[in-house]
């Protein structure tokens, strides 16, 4: 094990992997000489050279586009989008194109490329490089999307997507890019595996990149029981994990750094409360951001996301009420 | 109080006026990079200093009925257009006073009442809407224009091409300013792009183009005027390229290193506000003396104002979740 930063977890995993495999390209605004804006391609020009490492103009459309003819022809590249809003002028490529090359070549091609790219908020970038958008992708059969909680999850999902023969979106929480944790290299994580933070027999909770420790922090306070699941990947998500879960503790709370309309979690929600009816103590429920862009001012960004403290309020109610609390935004009757 | 549009008819006609504003913008961002520095502002910024005389020079040539849309790199055209300091810094600094009420922050600058539609921060987000508001003024049969000011990185994005293309076909009253400073974020402009002179991308639209000096008011102007001619009446779009330099670095983030020696010394040589000061003081508008004193009364107004912003209020927590659509029309 050895102590790094997420973003050193990233270079790590790009390192390991262009070392095993020569096919494995990278490229994107200022990764080579500059080693990305976030630093997580240092060092990356300087082992592996100019012909596998390349600053691109700002054309992301060009670039991804390039991306996925590479990789039909069988290199493995991987794109670095700088914050995930910057993919809106390159969607054609990932959801159009790239996520249809398998089905229209009969079976032929794949597209074995990676697209990474900073999301979430917290740092007072303003609402047009905050957001997370996973939902751009989740509902994009073809694709697969995974993002990670912490150091460790940072390596071994990005090494699992680079290894993977299909399309991956990374989606890394920027707010983590500094967080330190302890990483096993050699590591891989498994696509469409959740991993347990915590287990418990009162409730779970499932949450996905910084929302986990979120979550974790909610548990603790508010002194529960839990299993806290950290899906890790949303599109093919852990149905197997989740399902005996809540079979377990028959209470089930998403928690979602995303809008309240259209998130992931409404599809385990659902799922959750078809397969498993009867063995329900209370209502599912998810625990969202407000339907809003994510505004700039620090003391609103705060209250953006869900926090710890209101995520232990809706844990402590889901706990002694059957029915799903309100979101704070109801509660503290804010006008809108 | 001073109006936005006070502030941008002040500058008609009145050179001094207009270099007053210029020291103004150079002062502004000293104080927004401190802040910046001693932690009290979040997020990013992008600074304009060395950028003074294009925003000027579009501010004083442009009608305040014409529209703007421009980048994340905004200070400089904002306060150039009429917004006051306190708006812009009361943006940044995300307080209630801001020209976005406080939830856009640093690359969120608007005022519809002088023609800033919302910038962007997507780079080539605000083209083909510059084309697309030029569309409006063509069909109202306005004689506005619509301008899209954008940076030299933009012109290898598909909206660069697709909104000159366009503007070409539908012969819309449009100006594209390229602000070519030759960084693209941290990439030099060889690195990225095959040709140093962008402009001439507009011949493979049949577009007019020019280059400009974008370092003097007046070349912008007489440029920026031209074009504005031709799309008011009825000829159609011009490229303009101004070939300007960023003083500092992409963001906060960059100290610009990447810099070749003696680049920005060179360019420094040509400081808009230093050939601004000899042009006047050549037409003896103003003397060294009054060019001191504009400097430092600016420079104690504009730190007083930054005390006063600070202590601004937050804006209100509706804020979040306000202007997202439009209101329902109420029915009496």
């Amino acid at each position: 094990m050895t102590a790094m930063r997420v973003r050193q977890a990233i270079v790590a995993a790009l390192a390991d992997e262009m070392r095993a495999d020569e096919s494995v390209i990278i490229f994107g605004e200022d990764i080579a000489e500059a080693e990305g804006v976030f630093k997580t391609s240092e060092g990356i020009l300087e082992e592996f050279g100019p012909l596998r490492v390349r600053d691109t103009p700002i054309s992301e459309m060009g670039f991804t586009g390039a991306a996925v003819g590479a990789a039909m022809m069988g290199l493995k590249p991987v794109v670095e989008i700088m914050f995930i809003e910057f993919l809106g002028v390159a969607l054609d490529q990932v959801v159009t194109e790239a996520a249809k090359t398998r089905y229209l070549s009969h079976g032929t091609l794949s597209v074995p490329m990676t697209i990474r790219a900073s999301a979430g908020s917290g740092l007072g970038f303003g609402c047009q490089h905050s957001q997370t958008l996973e939902h751009w992708f989740a509902s994009t059969p073809g694709l697969k999307v995974v993002m990670p909680s912490d150091a460790q999850s940072a390596y071994s999902l990005l090494r699992a997507a680079i290894q993977d023969p299909d399309p991956v979106v990374v989606l890394e929480p920027r707010i983590l890019y500094a967080e330190r944790g302890e990483v096993e290299t050699g590591k891989i994580a498994e696509i469409g595996k959740a991993s347990m933070r915590t287990t418990g027999s009162d409730i779970t909770i499932v949450a996905l990149g910084h929302m986990v420790n979120i979550a974790q922090d909610a548990i603790q306070s508010a002194g529960v029981s839990a299993d806290l699941i950290d899906l890790q990947t949303i599109i093919p998500w852990d149905r197997e994990t989740v399902l005996a879960s809540v079979k377990k503790t028959g209470r089930l709370i998403v928690v979602e750094e995303a809008p309240l309309s259209g998130g992931w979690g409404s599809e385990i929600v659902a799922t959750v409360s078809a397969q498993l009816f009867s063995s329900l103590k209370s209502a599912p429920f998810r625990i969202t951001t407000p339907d809003v862009p994510v505004p700039f001012n620090g003391g609103l960004e705060a209250r953006y996301a869900p926090t710890s403290d209101d995520v232990a309020r809706q844990i402590k109610h889901a706990l002694s009420q059957s029915g799903a609390p309100e979101p704070w935004w109801v509660v503290e009757g804010v006008p809108r | 109080m001073t109006t936005s549009i006070e502030r941008r008819n002040a500058l008609y006609g009145n050179d001094v006026a207009c270099y007053e504003r210029m020291v103004e913008i150079r002062e502004f961002e000293k104080i927004t990079n401190a802040f910046f520095a001693a932690g009290s502002i979040r997020g990013t910024t992008h600074l304009a200093v060395g950028q003074e005389a294009l925003a000027l020079g579009i501010a004083s040539t442009l009608k305040p009925t014409d529209v703007l849309a421009g980048t994340y790199r905004s200070h400089a055209i904002a306060l150039a257009l009429g917004l006051t300091p306190h708006s812009v810094l009361g943006e940044i600094m995300g307080k209630a006073t801001g020209c976005c009420g406080g939830v856009g922050g640093s690359m969120h600058m608007c005022d519809t009442s002088v023609g800033l539609l919302p910038t962007s921060a997507i780079i080539g987000g605000g083209m083909p809407i510059a084309a697309g508001a030029a569309l409006a003024f063509q069909v109202q049969k306005s004689k506005n224009v619509g301008v899209a000011l954008f940076g030299d990185g933009a012109t290898n994005i598909g909206a660069f091409h697709e909104s000159l293309n366009l503007a070409a076909i539908w012969k819309l009253p449009v100006i594209f300013i390229c602000d070519n400073n030759i960084y693209g974020e941290y990439s030099r402009i060889d690195k990225t792009t095959p040709i140093e002179d962008l402009h001439n991308r507009a011949e493979s639209y049949a577009m007019p183009h020019m280059a400009i000096d974008g370092m003097d008011i007046h070349a912008v102007r007489k440029g920026l005027a031209e074009a504005v001619e031709c799309a008011r009446s009825g000829n159609g779009p011009t490229f303009i390229e101004a070939k300007t330099y960023r003083f500092s670095g992409h963001s906060r983030a960059d100290q610009a290193l990447y810099r070749p020696d003696g680049e920005l010394a060179m360019w420094q040589k040509r400081d808009p506000l230093l050939l601004t000061e000899q042009d006047l003081i050549a037409r003896k508008l103003l003397t060294q003396e009054k060019i001191d004193l504009i400097k430092s009364t600016t420079e104690i107004e504009l730190g007083a104002l930054a005390k006063q912003v600070e202590k601004d209020p937050e804006p209100e927590l509706s804020a979040m979740f306000s202007n997202i659509y439009t209101p329902k029309k109420v029915s009496k």
